[in-house]
Formats: structure tokens, sequence, C-alpha cells
């Protein structure tokens, strides 16, 4: 099924396809694991994961956009030590790299979550979700400023014991001076990009839909923002892109390597089609040929590449 | 649960902007449990985006056919509502826990208490209480008289009352109002009670039955994303720990017992 021609090598992470299912998107696997076997991903990226249980927001957590959709489900998880004795632990069974995406609001949260976490045997890498408000620094998010950015992902580098990839918010003026700062900071690599920040009114109500009023905008939607901010990063940085935002098909897939990604996620296209990885992943081998070129890694940045 | 492509057999307004659409394929033969739903992609492409979940108001087993009742409310059901026969719809499901009837005893009185577009999976409900030799009472309640459907149907099963909020069909007011002895609906009348409705209608039958030891499921509906149960987008606070945990209404539901949900 699977063939070396689609292999990649993320940050010395060994991958047999370059198709992951995007942190938040995929829980921690288990409600899909019921539609197929987890071994066909390169890798699965799980749910945000915070130091104590999150419940969330309210409800609508959720409110659909052309082409996309608004979310704001308030990093509900059920904490570090559950998500290791139950979900990574039944992760166990499955011979395909996990990367934990880990979440809070100091610094503090963060590297207690990435030193359990990162210790975990089959844990491959971390991704550190910087999009979240810093209450220390008055609420602002982590990830719009390079040098809080980069302090965060020096603290936690000095703990884990894999690869760390910076999940970088598009909800910046500069996405490229926060790129080179985590590269500088130590991280092994970066995922491009995470929600963009939006909103809809009820017109009837006059009111948000979304009971936390914003929420982060995924899908197809944002797909054209995703590819400019890989194709402006990857030129200035010299580590490895999970490119991700709209993935739905093989085709985006090429688009977001020809960009400049390594390896893509998946994110809104699983709630559309919960085949949707596994689809994607059956189609890329006719794109390489398409494309007339042999491995897909030939793929990586040929967009401007000269 | 899978997915796959069922075909349109027909597809007809049965009220005031709602559809009933017949569906047929291999699909339909998991569908034995009443109170699940399906999670439909309306059209082709990316816009709408997301599938719709609507819950399954009957099945014929035999002929691998399914029925929705729907209202064509938004941007997806309207266009659902064009799908024309043999036309081919692309459904994930059935998916969550339905109304609990294994345990029903010959002889029981069941009350069904549905309101609007929630009326519809009682009719599979009904007929698989009525096979179990289970009495049944419906209590239905709508807006209007323009917007009742599916009387008929029930009142094969059993007796229906229905109520509409300007009286012009029915009893005038809401499915409440008749759960009293005068209609024979007191609480020493029946065994059990199912709901699906509008959230008011949950909550009123929640609240009038919570003191009570009466046995009662409620469906609930939420705006959701995956439908099985990843994206925690649709959930509800759960009664045993208060506001400390969330049920999942897509996969831990639609369907939950009364008490162990909180509707706030």
């Amino acid at each position: 099924m699977t063939s070396s021609r689609l292999a990649v090598n993320l940050a010395g992470i060994e991958m047999k396809n370059p198709v992951m299912p995007a942190s938040g998107c995929f829980g921690f696997g288990r409600e899909y694991s019921r539609f197929y076997d987890l071994n066909r991903l390169g890798a699965i990226a799980v749910k945000a994961t915070t130091v104590e249980e999150r419940l969330g927001n309210p409800t609508p957590r959720v409110a659909e956009t052309p082409g996309g959709m608004l979310n704001a489900i308030g990093l509900q998880n059920p904490g570090v030590e559950k998500v290791v004795a139950e979900e990574l632990t039944w992760l166990e069974q499955f011979d395909t790299p996990i990367i934990v995406n880990i979440a809070g609001t100091t610094t503090e949260d963060y590297v207690e979550v990435a030193d359990r976490i990162s210790k975990v045997k089959n844990v491959a890498a971390l991704e550190l979700n910087i999009s979240c408000p810093n209450v220390k620094c008055g609420g602002i998010t982590f990830g719009t400023d390079p040098v809080i950015a980069g302090e965060l992902t020096k603290e936690i580098k000095k703990v884990s014991d894999v690869p760390v990839f910076v999940k970088l918010s598009p909800n910046v003026t500069d996405v490229v001076s926060i790129a080179k700062a985590v590269e500088e900071a130590g991280a092994d690599g970066l995922s491009m990009i995470n929600t963009l920040l939006g909103m809809r009114i009820d017109l009837r109500t006059r009111k948000p839909i979304l009971a936390n009023q914003v929420g982060g905008l995924s899908g197809p939607a944002i797909k054209p923002v995703a590819i400019r901010m890989i194709w402006q990063v990857s030129q200035q940085v010299n580590i490895p892109i999970i490119g991700m935002g709209g993935v739905h098909s093989a085709e985006d897939v090429i688009e977001y390597f020809l960009a400049g990604a390594t390896a893509v996620a998946v994110g809104t296209a699983n709630f559309v089609d919960p085949y949707a990885c596994p689809t994607i992943i059956d189609e890329l081998e006719g794109w390489l040929d398409k494309m007339g070129v042999q491995s897909i890694t030939e793929l990586i940045g040929a967009g401007w590449k000269s | 649960m899978d997915k796959g492509l069922l075909t349109v057999i027909s597809n007809e307004p049965v009220a005031d902007r709602v559809f009933r659409i017949r569906l047929q394929g291999d699909l339909v033969k998991l569908m034995d449990s009443p109170g699940q739903f399906l999670h439909v992609k309306c059209g082709p492409g990316i816009d709408p985006l997301l599938r719709r979940p609507i819950s399954i108001c009957d099945v014929d087993l035999e002929t691998a056919t399914l029925d929705m009742i729907y209202r064509a409310e938004g941007s997806g059901t309207r266009i659902l509502s064009e799908s024309v026969p043999g036309a081919e719809i692309d459904i994930l499901g059935p998916l969550g826990h339905g109304f609990p009837v294994g345990h029903r005893k010959e002889g029981e009185h069941a009350l069904l208490i549905g309101g609007g577009v929630g009326v519809p999976p009682l009719l599979y409900l009904a007929k698989r209480l009525v096979k179990q030799g289970v009495k049944v009472t419906s209590v239905i309640g709508f807006g209007t008289t323009e917007q009742v459907f599916l009387v008929e149907e029930l009142g094969q099963l059993g007796e229906v009352y229905v109520t509409t909020i300007d009286g012009s069909r029915g009893h005038k007011g809401l499915v409440t109002d008749l759960l009293n002895e005068q209609y024979g609906l007191g609480n020493a009348s029946w065994d059990v009670l199912y709901s699906c409705g509008p959230f008011p209608m949950l909550k009123a039958l929640q609240d009038r039955y919570a003191d009570s030891d009466k046995e009662g499921y409620l469906s609930l509906e939420q705006r959701m994303g995956c439908g099985v149960g990843a994206c925690l987008a649709c959930v509800c606070p759960a009664s045993e720990e208060s506001a400390k945990s969330y049920q999942k209404i897509c996969s831990d539901g639609p369907v939950f017992e009364m008490r162990k949900v909180v509707l706030s």
C-alpha cells in the first residue's frame, strides 16, 4: 500500500507518508480508528494537552462559514496525567509517530506538560500551541510576539526529550519574524498555520453565533493564507514545516509541498469525511506520476527554488 | 456506522418548509436502533462544508429504505430539499445512541413527546415499541396547523394528541399542558417517557419530573462538527459531577437518561 516515494523525514522523524491528522481535529484517534487502521497515517497529531483538565467553552462552539468553519472549543482535554495514562497508552498499539500538541497559560504550564509528555516512550515530537493567551503578560498570546515566542520555545527545548515543533499563529503582522525567533530559540520545526480569528453574527438574535464570540477559522477558506505564509517562511528558515489549513485533497498536499512544506496535517476535512486522510494518501502517488517526480521530497519548496 | 451513498427515492414537502426524504442503500441495514441520526452531506463541494445531523424517522430494513423529515431552514437543508429521485446523497451513520427500548416489557405504557422537527424519530420508536407489545401515546406540538405532520402515522400506532401554539389545530398551547389526569396522562398512567424537541420543551419535561421517580429519555440537538465524538463541538454538561465534565451529544447521546444531563 505504502511506497517509499511518499516517505519523508521530518526533523528526524521517519514518516511513511507526509499526511497526518491535525491536532484538535482527530481527538486522540479513537473515533477514527473505527473507520480505518491508523497505521496508514504518516503520523498522528493528538489533541492539545494542558496541565489540568480543561472543560472548554460553552456552546455553540462551532459555526459554519463559506468553505470553512469557526471553532471555539476551548482546549477541552482531560489533563496531562489522564492523557498519558489513558490516551497515549491506548495509542501504543500503533506503529506511527505520535505528535502531542501542548498548551498552557503560563510558561510553567507548558514546561510541566512538555517535561512529562516528552518522556513518554511513544511520543515522537511535541507541537507547541503558542496561540494561547499568556496570563502573566496581560493576556497577549505567546505567539504574537517574537521575544515571548522565542523565550517559551527555549524553555520547552530545555526539558523536551523529543523534537519540538512550534505551531505558528497567522494572526500576526509579520510571521517571518516569529518563525525566525523560534528557530533561533531551538525549534526543530514549524507547524503552519493555526486558525485565523473570526466571527459570525446571527441575524435573528443579533448576537455572535459562538458562545465565545470569536473563534478560529479553518477549512479550505484559509488555504491561500497558509500557502502564502509557508512560501514566505520556508525561504527564511532552515527547519521543516508541517503545512496545514484546508487540506482536503492530494492536490492540496502537492500545493503545500510546492510552497515549502515537508509534511501536511489534515484538519477540518476529517469532519466532512472520516476517511479524508487515507483517501488523500491513496491519491498522492498518482500525483507524483503526474508531476513527473520519483519522490515527494523533490517537491518541497519547488515553487520557489530555481 | 459507516459512510456511503444512498439513492433518493422521493423527497416531498409534508408541511410548511418541512420535507420527507426517502433514501435507499446498503447502509440502511445498520439502522436498527430508533433515535440514532445521520450526518448528511447536503451538497457536493466545500459550500456548505459541514454535514448536517438529521434524525432517522423510519426504517424498512427489508427494502433497505429510510425516511428522514427535516425542515429546509439553512443553506444545507435547502439544498437537500432540491434533491430529486435518483440522486445520490453522501451519508455518514447511523450515529449516536438511540432510545433504549430493549428492557421494555409487554403491557407497559410509553409516552412519546415531540416538538416540531423533533417529532420524526418518535415514529421509528413507536413502531419498535408497539412491536414489543408496549402501548404508545404520542403528544406532539407544533407552531401552527401548517407545520403539523406525522399525525396519521403515529395515530396507527396509538393515541395522538396534537398541540399548536396558536390553537389552529388540536389543543392550543404546549405539549406539557396535556401531561395530567384530565388527559389520562398523569404520572401514574405511564411507565416511561421518550422525548425529542426544542430545548425549552426538554427542559420543561426535565423540571416537571425532576422530583419524581419516572423513567425518561431526552434526545438533544446541537450544532455539530464531526458527528463521531472527536471534535468536541456538541457538548452539554453532565449532571453527575455538575459542571465538572461534559457529555458529547453526538456520540454519548443524542439520547440521554432524563436526569443525566444539565439543560441550562
